[in-house]
């Protein structure tokens, strides 16, 4: 198992499911001061439930792109080092920002991830692991823009929506396009398709070129 | 542009100002900042450095969120979408009173009017005195229905002159309220704005299912309805375009520039003129 340290598969009474310890968020099922992370909601969660290597370890940084309410987020905070979540919209930020108020590692910034200049002055440099999931068009250029965050050898986790892309392609056509649009600054290590929880997304993790 | 964290030059007690570095400061590249901040002397220690930040970055994203959603634009979408709340619930609680009503009274009719009328009379009994408070209940939906109406024909013109003057204040709102903000509509491609709310169409006609929709919300607009069928497409097209027009001055500049209205009429009468020849 490629589990990080601190994510385990823990009983919740109705089968075993992916959990991590911390404050509980929302009405999510909690056991034991362990709380579900569930693979329909949270695309990350679906990755680790497909086994992909997000190289996510204690002690970590993390910078985070498009953390919508912090439900992801704060899983993550909850396993690794300083986190930082960045969010555009403003009616999930108040949400973010509670789920941060509990957690001193999480740090929210209601910021483009388009313009990483408006938060550079904030975030540091040599994150260890890049996390990207906006619905916006120009997924990769994101990424791209990004990725002067990641340290040498570090972790670009990314999920891919078509339909933020071109809603009229076929999804894998958008695929191949994002990551040939990637490997100019990316090299690939896996991908893997996240249906059925999230259709037509695409896992990718890469790491700087 | 200099190359400096968010706490450069900054008191590390005064989260305040450290809340404003972050909301309005840039950086070229990042850095490793916690520990340029102890090099500084911002703090002791890097623990130190992510607690300052933590209560500086909290603060800010409260205060940027509180302040983007406060907008006078974001007023309009809300009053907007209340209004068409309030007329939704009326319409449905007054299916369920009439149905009542006609169940129990000897003379009820059907429709708003009727239910108005339920809400005038006297009860005389348990069941009535229930009924009534019923139609009493629709009777102040319609009510805050048309008060939010008056509300936004008030205070549209003020946030988007230009937008408010074109389309109607209640359809210049209701076009703020799909796009979600005056400045995502002053962003988008008029022939976005001129499909926005036949997304459901679209989306049929981006499948191949059926063909391309001509208009959306601005088919409620004279210039469209009132042209005839077959050049209602070029009517929406041109509205559209006069509309992003309007929406894009109120944005960025905010003046008043009454020459839209008569391009638009121009437009308009020389559409509808290609018919008749």
């Amino acid at each position: 198992m490629s589990l990080p340290e601190g994510v385990e598969y823990r009983d919740f009474g109705d089968g075993t499911r992916l959990a991590t310890k911390g404050e509980p968020v929302g009405a999510e099922a909690v056991s034991d001061g362990w709380r579900a992370w569930d693979p329909r909601r949270s695309k990350v969660a679906a990755m680790l439930d497909r086994e992909l290597k997000l190289g996510l370890s204690s002690g970590d940084t993390v910078l985070y792109l498009g953390a919508a309410a912090g439900t992801t987020v704060s899983h993550i905070a909850d396993v690794v080092g300083p986190t930082y979540a960045v969010e555009f919209a403003a009616r999930p930020m108040r949400e973010l920002v509670r789920v941060a108020t509990d957690r001193s590692n999480l740090f929210p910034l209601l910021k483009d991830a388009r313009e990483p200049e408006t938060y550079a002055h904030v975030v540091e440099a040599d994150i260890d692991v890049l996390v990207q999931d906006v619905a916006t068009r120009g997924q990769a250029t994101v990424a791209h823009r990004n990725r002067e965050f990641l340290r040498d050898g570090g972790r670009l986790v990314l999920a891919i929506k078509a339909r933020s892309e071109d809603v009229t392609a076929d999804p894998d056509t958008v695929f191949d396009q994002v990551i040939a649009d990637l490997e100019s600054t990316y090299e690939i290590l896996e991908t893997a398709s996240l249906d059925p929880q999230h259709a037509d997304h695409l896992a990718v993790i890469a790491t700087p070129r | 542009m200099t190359n400096e964290g968010w706490f450069a030059g900054l008191d590390p007690g005064d989260q305040a100002a450290g809340a404003a570095a972050i909301r309005s400061g840039r950086a070229d590249q990042p850095a490793d900042w916690p520990a340029l901040a102890v090099e500084a002397g911002f703090a002791d220690d890097a623990s130190e450095y992510y607690d300052r930040l933590h209560a500086a970055a909290i603060t800010a994203a409260e205060e940027a969120a509180r302040e983007r959603s406060r907008a006078p634009d974001q007023q309009l979408v809300h009053a907007v979408r209340s209004m068409d709340d309030c007329s939704r619930l009326a319409n449905e609680l007054a299916e369920r009173v009439t149905e009542w009503a006609g169940s129990y009274f000897a003379d009820t009719g059907a429709g708003l009017d009727s239910v108005r009328d339920l809400a005038a009379r006297d009860p005389d009994d348990a069941v009535e005195a229930r009924i009534i408070s019923v139609a009493r209940r629709v009777d102040d939906l319609l009510t805050e229905r048309d008060e939010l109406r008056v509300y936004l024909e008030n205070e549209t013109p003020t946030v988007a002159p230009n937008l408010a003057a074109l389309a109607g204040p209640v359809l210049a709102a209701r076009l703020i309220a799909l796009a979600g903000s005056l400045e995502t509509l002053a962003k988008k491609p008029s022939g976005t704005v001129q499909v926005l709310g036949a997304e459901d169409a679209l989306f049929a006609h981006l499948e191949g299912r059926a063909s391309a929709p001509k208009h959306g919300v601005i088919f409620t607009h004279p210039a469209v309805r009132e042209t005839a069928p077959e050049q209602r497409g070029s009517a929406a097209r041109a509205l559209a375009g006069k509309l992003s027009i309007a929406a894009r001055i109120d944005h960025y500049s905010g003046d008043y520039r009454p020459e839209l209205e008569s391009d638009l009429d121009d437009r308009i009468e020389r559409i509808r003129g290609r018919s008749t020849e």
